[in-house]
């Protein structure tokens, strides 16, 4: 095995690994729970997907394929940062393709192209706690998360439909995990929450700074948080995408100048680059 | 037309070659060495040592000059290599009473048992800025070696009068936060640890805040004690402990008013404050708030931020809170544009009801 000359396989000492391991294992046999780990400060810093990184770091090997994505992107800056470290580190390839991954770690997205068995999405997560702006206090929200209780969201998303119209979560819409756990998607757009529901892939989930981890394993009922006569909706803005066309991928708005100019891409680079890539080989 | 971002990977080299560069400043004067960091800007390595929660002067110094002198980026440099560190083992409690000293001061009485001792201090000086200080070294202070076992606890000699709580004796495993998540509840031993690494400048704002009316608190310092403690550890090889070193301590006890309970008689109780290096002021600080987040076991109401358990001990670390506050300057785009579509629907919602 490949890494640095003075450092562990892909960074962490075995005991750390070993240590996660445990904690992953926890974490899927309980989907949705958050379960507290030991996180070690890694070179990147607190905030920038030390939990992601932890997870990812954990669970590599030689022979997997990582892929890092940012917004749906393998080449913003932060992306290429933690896809670098783990090329030094554990000497892995790493892919810009998500069919081609055994191993996807991303901030804020889920890819556009399905997951499939075999394949792992790692979430980095800055807040784990899905009750974090109605109940800061952790000795509270442990509580409120043993006897199910969650109320306080569900009043939270009624008020948003009384002062609104329309439940007023773009991001980070939260989710009931096989029926039991209230779980924070992280900061995806709820356009992505669907996609967790029964993914064939395992979804694994770091909060470094905040010290849990959580899962949801392959084929788990994930449910948006909603009510009877207000479903949930996905958004995404109404538009194809500017570079090959697609109409049903999730769409970053870029400015094109300062009087009113813009135009919608695809947000996951790969998905977009292969329907250009597919709409070209057919012309 | 729209370029996709790419490039990424260059422009983080370019930046780094930068920062190279801007590190290592106007290449016509000589570059500091982490020697003269360690000798003589010593207080920085100290802070360094406390919140990067290592104590070892050469790594502290070579973090700061890295960091180019950002002290928490230089903490957060030796937390990341420390946590690569094999544990070999724990060391005995340190025995802070038997400290080599160079400073010892109680507010409390006028004299005492082994005297008070100003030692190196910032305290009577003057501020005026020295504008000649780069003329000349210093003659040598005349100095008297200190006595140690004559200088007992201040704290120790109120308890034997009663009047000071005594700290209960506990042989119970201590938590180990830079192994474990931070228990909630937390036990004083963890709730000592994180302070003793959090950031100097929010345990400095929390204690003052307890002095102006934020929390119940009527300070005395008991006693500050800055020196050298010796290291001890137990060891298979040998049936006693071995000394392997000497560590510099800032150590303060706050002696606190106390009016009694239901369940204790009206007494002193004490605030507790320890750190790497001689950083006395985050000692004291330290003390101030620790004894402020002792307020259920005295039956205090926790109406003050420093009383607030959860509130101190999860914003205490600057690591953690730089990395939060900075990470802000990442890319959002995908949660921005998720906002600004349900700002527009919410709105066409909205006009279409008027």
């Amino acid at each position: 095995m490949s890494g640095v000359p003075g450092f562990s396989y892909a960074y962490l000492d075995e005991g750390t690994k070993r240590m996660l391991r445990r904690t992953l294992l926890k974490a899927v046999a309980i989907p949705g729970y958050q379960v507290p780990f030991g996180a070690r400060e890694m070179p990147l810093p607190y905030g920038w997907g030390t939990g992601g990184i932890q997870v990812t770091a954990a669970i590599i090997g030689p022979s997997d394929v990582l892929k890092v994505i940012d917004q749906g992107s393998d080449d913003t800056t932060n992306a290429v940062s933690i896809r670098r470290f783990f090329r030094r580190v554990a000497g892995v390839a790493t892919t810009e393709r998500t069919t081609e991954a055994t191993i996807i770690q991303t901030r804020h997205r889920i890819p556009e192209t399905p997951l499939r068995e075999g394949q792992i999405l790692v979430y980095q997560v800055p807040m784990p706690e899905p009750l974090f702006r109605l109940e800061p206090r952790l000795a509270e929200t442990r509580r409120l998360h043993a006897l199910a209780d969650y109320g306080l969201m569900q009043v939270r998303l009624y008020e948003d439909i009384v002062r609104h119209g329309a439940i007023a979560t773009a991001y980070n819409h939260p989710v009931m995990v096989d029926g039991r756990y209230l779980m924070s998607p992280s900061p995806i757009p709820a356009f992505d929450n669907p996609k967790m529901h029964r993914m064939p892939a395992l979804q694994l989930f770091g909060a470094g700074r905040e010290k849990r981890i959580y899962a949801v394993p392959p084929y788990t009922d994930v449910v948006s948080l909603d009510f009877e006569d207000h479903p949930f909706r996905p958004i995404r803005a109404p538009h194809a995408c500017a570079l090959c066309g697609a109409a049903d991928s999730y769409l970053d708005e870029v400015l094109t100048d300062d009087s009113g100019g813009r135009i919608f891409v695809c947000s996951d680079t790969d998905y977009c680059a292969t329907r250009q890539a597919a709409r070209q080989a057919a012309e | 037309m729209y370029v996709a971002v790419k490039g990424g990977e260059r422009a983080i080299a370019n930046a780094h070659a930068w920062l190279e560069e801007a590190r290592r400043g106007d290449p016509a004067l000589p570059r500091i060495a982490p020697e003269q960091i360690a000798g003589q800007l010593t207080l920085a390595v100290d802070r360094v040592m406390a919140e990067g929660s290592c104590c070892d002067r050469e790594l502290a110094a070579i973090a700061i000059a890295q960091a180019r002198g950002d002290l928490i980026e230089a903490a957060f440099l030796l937390r990341a290599y420390r946590t690569t560190l094999p544990r070999f083992g724990y060391s005995r409690p340190l025995e802070t009473a038997a400290m080599r000293l160079i400073r010892r001061v109680s507010a409390t009485y006028k004299d005492l048992p082994g005297g008070q001792i100003l030692g190196p201090t910032f305290d009577y000086t003057h501020r005026l800025l020295d504008l000649a200080a780069a003329a000349g070294d210093p003659p040598p202070a005349p100095r008297a070696p200190a006595d140690p076992a004559a200088a007992p606890r201040v704290t120790e000699l109120l308890a034997r009068e009663g009047l000071m709580a005594r700290e209960e004796a506990s042989d119970a495993e201590p938590p180990d936060l830079t192994r474990q998540p931070l228990p909630i509840p937390a036990p004083r031993p963890a709730r000592l640890q994180n302070l003793a690494r959090g950031d100097e400048g929010f345990l400095l704002a929390l204690g003052y805040s307890t002095q102006r009316g934020y929390g119940n608190s009527h300070p005395f310092v008991g006693e500050l004690r800055i020196g050298w403690a010796s290291v001890e550890v137990e060891t298979p090889e040998f049936p006693f402990p071995v000394d392997i070193g000497e560590i510099p301590l800032a150590e303060c006890q706050m002696v606190n008013q106390f009016h009694g309970s239901a369940g204790a008689p009206p007494q002193f109780t004490r605030g507790y404050g320890l750190s790497f290096g001689h950083g006395e002021r985050r000692a004291m600080a330290m003390a101030l708030v620790d004894r402020a987040l002792r307020a259920d076991e005295y039956g205090e109401e926790r109406a003050a931020p420093a009383q607030q358990e959860e509130f101190v001990l999860l914003h205490s670390d600057n690591v953690e809170a730089t990395g939060f506050v900075e990470h802000l300057k990442l890319p959002h785009y995908v949660d921005f544009q998720s906002e600004l579509e349900n700002l527009r629907a919410i709105r066409a919602l909205k006009e279409a009801a008027e």
